[in-house]
């Protein structure tokens, strides 16, 4: 492949903030003593009066920006994922997703590439519960212009939505004049013989399988969809039709995560075989990225021997 | 009274976990110097005398319990249970590195730990649980547990501050190490606290307050602690983020960053730390 810029979504998340504060005075930061890592310290330093540290204290965090969102305000909370999905989780449930309030979560630092602080701070999780709360939208941005259109729609979206972002930098893979429709998914290649169903910046490493795969004569779609909840029912049951067998790949726990909800989208509408790319129900460690993504199963490599396997399962059913 | 010949020694193991500290972070080129320097010279006096326990037996059933809340010190903990014998000093290059015991924040893969903490806010809970259960078995183990002032500002910790004055835990102490930094700046920028050991006291707390940097005031403190009945009590230790080395000294950028290689040199060699501490 091509050398590709790379930048982190959560940069790119910072830079979106600073942009939109400018069209929309609504839109006020909440942050919880991480605002350097969180890159909403670009926004506190240009809007000061428009942005709020919390302290460590995230529950408090979080029913504060509902209060705000109450008074006409466009909240965006943001801390690491972990802290801020899994520690005021029913602060987001019972407030802000029951009276259905317009509050904007920003997850950062998702998924096993944080790296060498390990697994406390490495959020695995937080997809699968943000997903199972009523009126909560959930959007996994693959790169840098993805991250920018999420978080742009998201501002103009009336109700929760909660964004996740990655730490490390990624391949800017997508163009900024691709399409951006919450809950569509974006063909990014056609096939015929599989479907790969890639969800955040592991995306990269999808289209990397969709090449190795070329290489053995197997053609495989790759959808990415960035919108885990609503998800797209529509493509998934034309890409279980069409090829037979779909592999998802995210940087999550394959329970209750982007893979289980495809696979309820797949079970109701053209049921295929399926393999799920992803953390199979452990801990994450410290490690840099690369090490982990190994260790954890989640490169091109890995994703081109589900395929495979997925395909042996499609050959004996057909 | 302790003797000066105690003091002297523990104040020569503070300097030994300090060269280690700076030494570990040499190698893993990732983790928390700040709040591990800050809280080495209690933490020193904690584990060489206030504390009882067997690096021989991590499951000593008459060893005192130390929940280390402020997980992110993990430089400095690791350095401690070295120190005390509960792993090999040479482990601490394995720090944060893929298949290490020694995790960015610690786990129970590493003897000597009680129990996985990083996310903050967790530890006082748990403390209270050990020292109610302790204490229904009729048992004096005393429970120790180490925190950041930042950390101060979890709800859950204030829960957990009213039900150890609730239930007059005497067996419980915490460590408050109040180095006044937090990551986005000072704590009382961030998010005031002040005046914390009023706040303490208001929830039925025995306060002492010392200089977290003197160790015959970190040892009195530990010991007066002991003496207190009816009640938990908590030692707010003053003290300065990234002690001992001047340009971390105050600096909060220097929370949770690695030096370059260089300056963990210059780093070693401002606290004279011996040469086989130059080998990365
Ligand atoms: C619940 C939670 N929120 C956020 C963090 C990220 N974090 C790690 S250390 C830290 C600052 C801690 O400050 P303080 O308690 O004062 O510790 P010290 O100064 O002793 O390092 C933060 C916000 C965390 N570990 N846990
Ligand atoms: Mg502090």
């Amino acid at each position: 492949m091509t050398e590709k810029k790379a930048i982190a979504t959560r940069d790119a998340y910072g830079e979106a903030l600073v942009e939109l504060a400018a069209e929309d005075e609504r839109i006020v930061v909440l942050g919880a003593d991480l605002t350097g890592s969180t890159r909403t310290l670009w926004f506190a330093q240009k809007y000061p009066d428009r942005f709020f540290d919390f302290g460590i204290a995230e529950q408090n965090m979080l029913n504060a920006a509902a209060g705000l969102s109450l008074v006409g305000k466009i909240p965006w909370v943001s801390t690491y994922a972990v802290f801020v999905a899994g520690r005021a989780w029913e602060q987001i449930r019972t407030t802000t997703c029951y009276s259905n309030l317009n509050v904007k979560i920003g997850g950062a630092h998702g998924g096993i590439s944080v790296g060498p602080d390990g697994a406390t701070h490495q959020a695995l999780e937080d997809v699968a519960i943000m997903r199972v709360l009523p009126n909560m939208i959930v959007i996994v941005p693959a790169d840098y212009h993805e991250t920018k259109k999420a978080v742009a729609w998201a501002c103009k979206h009336v109700g929760p939505v909660y964004v996740r972002f990655g730490r490390e930098p990624v391949p800017v893979v997508t163009k900024p004049e691709d399409p951006f429709i919450m809950g569509k998914a974006n063909l990014i290649h056609d096939g015929n013989d599989v479907t790969i169903a890639n969800n955040g910046p592991t995306l990269r490493e999808a289209m990397e399988a969709v090449e190795m795969l070329k290489e053995k004569g197997i053609s495989a779609r790759l959808l990415n969809i960035h919108t885990v909840k609503p998800i797209d029912r529509k493509a998934i049951a034309k890409a279980a039709r069409e090829t037979g067998a779909i592999v998802t790949v995210e940087e999550h726990q394959v329970m209750g995560g982007f893979g289980s909800a495809v696979a309820e989208a797949v079970v109701q509408t053209h049921p295929v075989p399926m393999r799920f790319i992803g953390i199979q129900d452990r801990f994450g460690e410290s490690g840099t990225p690369e090490e982990l993504f190994e260790e954890f199963g989640l490169t091109a490599k890995h994703i081109v021997a589900a395929v495979e396997e997925v395909l042996k399962a499609k050959n004996l059913t057909s | 009274m302790v003797d000066q010949a105690k003091l002297k020694e523990l104040e020569k193991i503070a300097h030994r976990i300090r060269c280690d500290i700076i030494w570990t972070l040499a190698h893993a080129q990732s983790g928390h110097p700040g709040g591990s320097l800050s809280a080495t010279d209690f933490g020193v006096a904690l584990y060489f005398y206030a504390v009882k326990h067997d690096c021989k037996d991590c499951c000593w059933p008459e060893r005192d319990r130390v929940v280390f809340s402020k997980g992110h010190a993990s430089p400095l903990i690791f350095s401690l249970l070295a120190e005390s014998g509960y792993i090999e000093r040479d482990e601490l290059k394995t720090f944060r590195q893929f298949g290490s015991r020694l995790q960015g924040h610690p786990n129970l893969e590493c003897a000597g730990i009680e129990v996985g903490t990083g996310s903050l806010g967790q530890g006082l809970s748990i403390a209270v649980g050990m020292a109610l259960g302790l204490r229904m078995d009729g048992k004096p183990n005393r429970v120790y547990c180490v925190m950041g002032d930042g950390e101060n500002q979890e709800g859950s910790t204030w829960e957990a501050i009213m039900s150890a004055g609730h239930y007059k835990l005497d067996n419980l102490c915490a460590v408050l190490d109040s180095n006044r930094l937090q990551i986005d700046g000072w704590v009382e920028d961030v998010m005031g606290l002040q005046p914390i050991a009023e706040k303490w006291r208001a929830f039925r707390w025995h306060v002492i307050e010392i200089d977290g940097h003197d160790m015959a005031q970190c040892v009195e403190a530990f010991d007066q602690a002991k003496q207190v009945k009816g009640q938990p009590t908590v030692i707010i230790a003053n003290t300065v983020k990234g002690k001992g080395v001047s340009w971390m000294e105050d600096v909060a950028e220097w929370h949770g960053k690695a030096p370059k290689p260089d300056r963990c040199r210059d780093a070693l060699n401002e606290l004279a730390c011996p040469a086989e501490y130059f080998d990365f």
